[in-house]
């Protein structure tokens, strides 16, 4: 790994990286416990497990080709490019499930790695890629994650399991990391073309999350008993209003770990390698432009704090949506929290879920559109808007460290907005979604939705009980005072 | 143009400084969120009694009752 700061470097950000993905695994604690708690007690289990068998299928289907197509689509789609940059890293080399680098690896070559191609030195060598190819592999894996677990919330009681994870396997290790690859990354062809700016993926993972579920619950319809005979919505309360609080709760620490992931914790302007000048090192944004955890902390607190505020105000003390909606405010203000000031962070996290909040009652009133979570609105809606809000406020400042790229701007920032949204969110998921329909997998019978999809397991869960109570009076009986 | 002052990262970072939006704005800012707060403050109290009012008048002694039972 060459010298010592080199090797403390590296193994610092080894460790820092870690570290996210530990924490932001809250975030799956958080999401299952939070819809298991929104589920009626008759679909509980299916619900968990819904959600939490997400995990392994896109952990699995990340490693196949989610990685790869985050090195290989920078410029378009790897063997179709629309613009005529150089794909910088050589996917082959770095993220294909058969490269060395893909295991475990103490940065020298030998005949394997020759053989792979694989040079000590370079951008794709393997002298300190090594040690952060399975640590940056696991942060964005659990972007992934996060990205199908926001679905699975909207569609709960009424998806078939095979179907929500058919879709959570294209949004996790297919959509989610192409827009990344587009426009979350140093090279990507949307940040150099028209500015994108996202630092904390209010479009790249939350509007796109939302654009997808938006898709399903138009193909899937509503709960049976949502909408009276007039069209008017019922309220289906959570089962576990607090169960739900605290799901939310732990989705903000988990939080924590997803900024923290998005940012490089320490590196030399010589290794970015960019217009930066001196020797000072920083932290950067995904894009290497610079920025500290300590802005990023002001302002995720101050983000969040604003939309507790304005949740509290707006759904007139409501639990649900008052921490709803502070988990909006930070996803509302996230696109640009790298550069904010904290009380501009406050405000955007304020004002744009109370936006999202009144678009969730009027898609549901006049689509019946039944979002059992809220997820399109928290997620999506507010991504999108925190999208093009950031467009605004950073308005000129540069979108990169190198030269030739666009600065931010609000046209970048709202075409980008659009592609998160419509363009790798909700046409894709739509035309899924009708397949998955048309196959018949895609919901469940009505007898089995209202019988409740726990039914078959709660009946041999009520028959071991009975079995193994008789088993213990029986017992009992024959004990004769012994 | 630039809201936060430069248009380039080609600069030593060693000589800056702020990099936030709208540099220069930080007192009316400040003015901007300690309004909200305290509206924030003055609405809740508000909504809060108007609560309490309707729990007075819609608990009688018979749902009251059955509250007291439901734990």
């Amino acid at each position: 790994m060459g010298d010592q700061l080199t090797t403390n470097t590296t193994v610092f950000i080894e460790f820092y990286y870690w570290v996210t993905v530990v924490m932001m695994f809250l975030i799956h604690v958080g999401f299952c416990v939070y819809e298991t708690g929104v589920s009626r007690r008759r679909n509980h289990m299916h619900t968990l497990m819904k959600n939490t068998m997400a995990i392994p299928l896109v952990t699995i289907t990340f490693y196949f080709f989610g990685w790869w197509i985050y090195f290989a689509f920078p410029s378009g789609f790897y063997w179709y490019n629309f613009v005529p940059d150089a794909i910088p890293y050589d996917p082959n080399l770095i993220a294909a499930p058969w490269s060395p680098l893909m295991g475990t690896h103490l940065s020298g070559v030998n005949a394997t790695d020759t053989a792979a191609g694989l040079t000590v030195d370079g951008v794709n060598g393997t002298a300190t890629w090594h040690r952060l190819n399975g640590v940056f592999w696991a942060a964005f894996l659990l972007f992934s994650i996060t990205t199908a677990s926001i679905i699975s919330g909207a569609v709960i009681e009424r998806i078939r399991s095979g179907a929500f994870w058919i879709i959570a396997v294209f949004v996790g290790s297919v959509s989610w990391i192409t827009d990344a690859a587009w426009g979350w990354s140093a090279t990507g062809w949307m940040v150099k073309y028209l500015g994108y700016h996202d630092a904390y993926a209010s479009g790249v993972v939350h509007a796109i999350a939302g654009g997808s579920a938006l898709a399903v619950l138009i193909v899937l319809g509503p709960r049976i008993g949502k909408f009276r005979a007039d069209g008017t919505p019922r309220e289906i309360p959570p089962q576990n209003p607090w169960l739900v609080t605290i799901g939310l709760f732990l989705i903000y620490t988990g939080f924590w770990g997803f900024y923290a992931a998005c940012n490089i914790p320490m590196i030399a302007p010589a290794t970015i390698a960019g217009q930066i000048t001196g020797e000072t090192w920083t932290a950067t944004n995904i894009y290497l432009a610079p920025t500290t955890l300590s802005a990023i902390t002001f302002n995720f607190l101050m983000s969040l704090s604003g939309g507790m505020l304005a949740g509290y105000m707006i759904s007139k003390g409501d639990a649900f949506w008052t921490y709803s909606l502070g988990l909006a405010g930070i996803i509302a203000a996230s696109a640009g929290n790298d550069l904010y000031h904290p009380i501009q962070a406050m405000f955007v996290g304020a004002i744009v879920p109370c936006i999202s909040y009144k678009l969730h009652y009027w898609v549901e009133r006049t689509f019946k559109i039944d979002d059992a979570v809220g997820a399109v609105a928290v997620h999506g809606y507010t991504g999108f808007l925190g999208v093009v809000v950031a467009g605004f406020l950073l308005w000129g400042a540069p979108s990169s460290p190198y030269e030739g790229f666009q600065v931010i701007n609000p046209w970048g920032n709202f075409i980008g907005a659009v592609i998160m949204f419509f363009v790798l969110g909700f046409f894709p998921v739509l035309i899924l979604s009708l397949i998955l329909k048309a196959l018949g997998i895609l919901r469940v019978p009505q007898r089995a939705e209202i019988a409740g999809l726990d039914f078959e397991g709660e009946a041999a869960y009520q028959a071991a009980i009975a079995e193994v109570k008789a088993a213990e009076h029986a017992t009992l009986a024959s004990t004769n005072g012994r | 143009m630039s809201t936060i002052g430069y248009s380039s990262w080609a600069v030593d970072l060693k000589d800056v400084g702020a990099i936030y939006p709208f540099q220069g704005w930080e007192t009316p800012m400040v003015i901007a969120a300690v309004a909200f707060w305290v509206i924030w403050h003055i609405w809740q109290i508000r909504y809060e009694s108007e609560d309490l009012r309707a729990t007075g008048v819609d608990a009688d002694l018979k749902k009251g009752n059955e509250a007291i039972d439901r734990y």
